[in-house]
């Protein structure tokens, strides 16, 4: 298969506007991904599979992510001015990556045998602007996927046929997949008589001071 | 005890003439049925919501969800090795290829090497796999149609030997937990190769006698053929994978397209249907059967000496480096994949599983429209789902 720089220079040609950019897999799988705008999506997935040359037909796995906000720590190497020198320092720069919530798509191809192409839809933000273009249209295959990552997420996928909660009951309030998800603490109708399960439940009750 | 007569007698209280509409057709009210959780075709607790007019299927949605324990989240909890075990609760019938992916997944995010002997054992372990998981399912699958009981028994007696020499080597007949990262648990016990010989050897005939009582069947024909079926477009846009997918004729077989562990050195054919119906679907697995047992008397014959895990691999402690990877194999069911995403601690960031039980039902309404109720059920049963992997 052709390199995934070749690829992104390809689609770019072919989707005008469409903004590409190669997410590094440091892993030894070395799989690296293609970050693309959720406004070109469905146009960059539809070249994708009818490409003569690529034919991703076949949409193997959709998966969500949370990734929370972080400060990440990058070593940078910069030239100072030491006691009079200039030397190459090591320096540490902190850089505040805001929270999204992803979708990753493992494409292959069925015809040609090959494989595999990894796409990523972020969203904006993890609160309000949750919303990503659904990509069911163009692969059937991610149907009920998508479906559960809007479950177990929160991401709403525009243009999906069907959107359901799947996996949780419909009445179910919280997305549950989520980094900063916490269990409700009254799971059950009386809370069993054991120490955690007693301290947790003391909050639902009014203090003794404020009763009187 | 009322006899013939009288029951003939007896005044009808209720109103069960067909309604009429303006040109004279006669038409009853649809009908929604609730179709399990608990309906025993479902092989699980799964459900199809059900409109019916008559006997004809109009419209038909699964529902799942009954036995969800958010499986993903318990493995982003527990560190990497910790979610080996769990992974033998998703499809609780092939434990031990549901190891090789979780494995699979982990050596390819921390670049890991497996050893010759444990990827040997790997294959004959999965193939054997293969061979109970589709001897069983055809046996539900004739259950689903009325044959009660005795192609199911006949399939379990097979299957019962070959879980016990799963349980002579992991110790556990279903929930094997076998694999590691870089290799296999335990070696061979002695005696187990001349066993599992004994058994392959033996497992032709029980395929003959099996097809000799099934695939010539006139009611199995009858049943099956022309039903359900499947287009080739429609399969691989919706990412139909395993038998179901080749039953329409695409030859698309992991173990031939991506050659994980050692497969490109065995010869074995992939059998491909025509139709994409129920039929079709059934002679899948009896001819991947055939497959199997081939596959397994190479791997036997050239089961070489050695370690059985890579002496680097590291089992407590497991930190692999950032990173992702994605891991794929042709389970017995469909492909089976494993997505990892390390952020360098004990426990994965991200952890999914991409289950076929539940993506080969995608199309289950569009196989079943226009067809009966009964023949709902046989159709469910040839798609081969298990619920533990479908509602994670």
């Amino acid at each position: 298969m052709e390199a995934l720089e070749q690829i992104k220079t390809r689609v770019e040609a072919a989707v005008a506007g469409a903004k590409l950019e190669i997410i590094p897999n440091d892993s030894p799988s070395g799989h690296r991904s293609l970050l693309i705008d959720a406004a070109h999506a469905m146009s960059v997935a539809t070249f994708l599979r009818d490409d003569s040359q690529l034919r991703m037909d076949y949409c193997s796995c959709v998966t969500g992510v949370d990734w929370l906000d972080a400060v990440l720590k990058e070593k940078v190497k910069v030239r100072k001015l030491v006691e009079g020198v200039e030397k190459e320092v090591e320096e540490t720069i902190e850089k505040q990556r805001p929270g999204v919530l992803e979708a990753v798509y493992h494409l292959y191809s069925m015809q040609l045998k090959q494989g595999p192409v990894i796409l990523r839809l972020r969203t904006g933000n993890r609160t309000d602007q949750v919303h990503l273009p659904s990509l069911t249209p163009v692969w059937r295959g991610c149907e009920f996927q998508e479906r559960e990552i809007y479950d177990l997420y929160g991401v709403i996928f525009d243009g999906h046929p069907d959107l359901r909660r799947i996996l949780m009951w419909d009445e179910f309030k919280d997305h549950p997949m989520r980094r900063d998800y916490v269990e409700p603490d009254d799971y059950e109708y009386e809370p069993t008589p054991h120490d955690d399960v007693l301290s947790k439940a003391k909050h639902h009750y009014p203090s003794p001071a404020a009763a009187k | 005890m009322m006899d013939r007569a009288t029951i003939a007698e007896r005044p009808q209280n209720f109103e069960i003439l067909p309604k009429r509409s303006a040109n004279g057709e006669v038409h009853g009210d649809l009908l929604e049925v609730a179709m399990g959780p608990h309906h025993p075709s479902t092989h699980g607790v799964f459900r199809m919501d059900v409109v019916l007019d008559g006997e004809r299927v109009m419209k038909l949605k699964p529902v799942f969800g009954y036995l969800h324990r958010n499986h993903e989240k318990i493995g982003e909890t527990t560190t990497y090795l910790g979610t080996m075990p769990y992974t033998d609760r998703l499809d609780y019938f092939c434990s031990l290829t549901n190891n090789w992916g979780y494995a699979l997944a982990i050596e390819k995010l921390a670049g890991l090497q497996v050893p010759e002997r444990a990827e040997y054992i790997r294959v004959i372990t999965a193939e054997l796999t293969r061979l109970q998981n589709h001897a069983s399912l055809v046996g539900f699958l004739m259950q689903d149609m009325g044959a009660l009981g005795t192609p199911l028994m006949y399939a379990f007696r097979e299957r019962e030997k070959i879980l016990d020499l799963f349980e002579a080597l992991t110790g556990a007949r279903m929930m094997c937990n076998y694999m590691r990262f870089g290799g296999c648990r335990v070696d061979l016990p002695p005696g187990w190769l001349e066993e599992t010989n004994k058994v392959v050897a033996d497992f032709p005939r029980f395929i003959d006698e099996f097809e000799a009582l099934l695939s010539g069947n006139e009611i199995l024909m009858a049943r099956t053929q022309g039903i359900g079926a499947l287009s080739q477009e429609l399969a691989i846009n919706a990412s139909i994978t395993g038998p179901m997918l080749r039953a329409t004729g695409v030859n698309y077989d992991i173990r031939k397209v991506d050659h994980y562990g050692i497969y490109d050195r065995f010869k074995f054919r992939v059998p491909l249907g025509e139709h994409g119906d129920v039929f079709d679907r059934y002679m899948m697995r009896v001819l991947e059967m055939r497959e199997s047992v081939t596959i397994l008397e190479q791997a036997l014959r050239d089961l070489p000496e050695g370690p059985i895990i890579d002496p680097k691999a590291k089992l407590r402690g497991f930190r692999p480096k950032a990173g992702e990877a994605y891991g794929r194999i042709e389970a017995p069911k469909g492909e089976l994949g494993f997505y990892v995403i390390s952020d360098g601690s004990p426990n994965p960031y991200r952890y999914k599983v991409r289950p076929p039980s539940l993506i080969n039902l995608t199309v289950l309404e569009d196989m079943c429209l226009g067809q009966t109720i009964a023949d709902a059920v046989v159709i469910l049963g040839s798609v081969d789902i298990v619920l533990g992997e479908v509602d994670r």
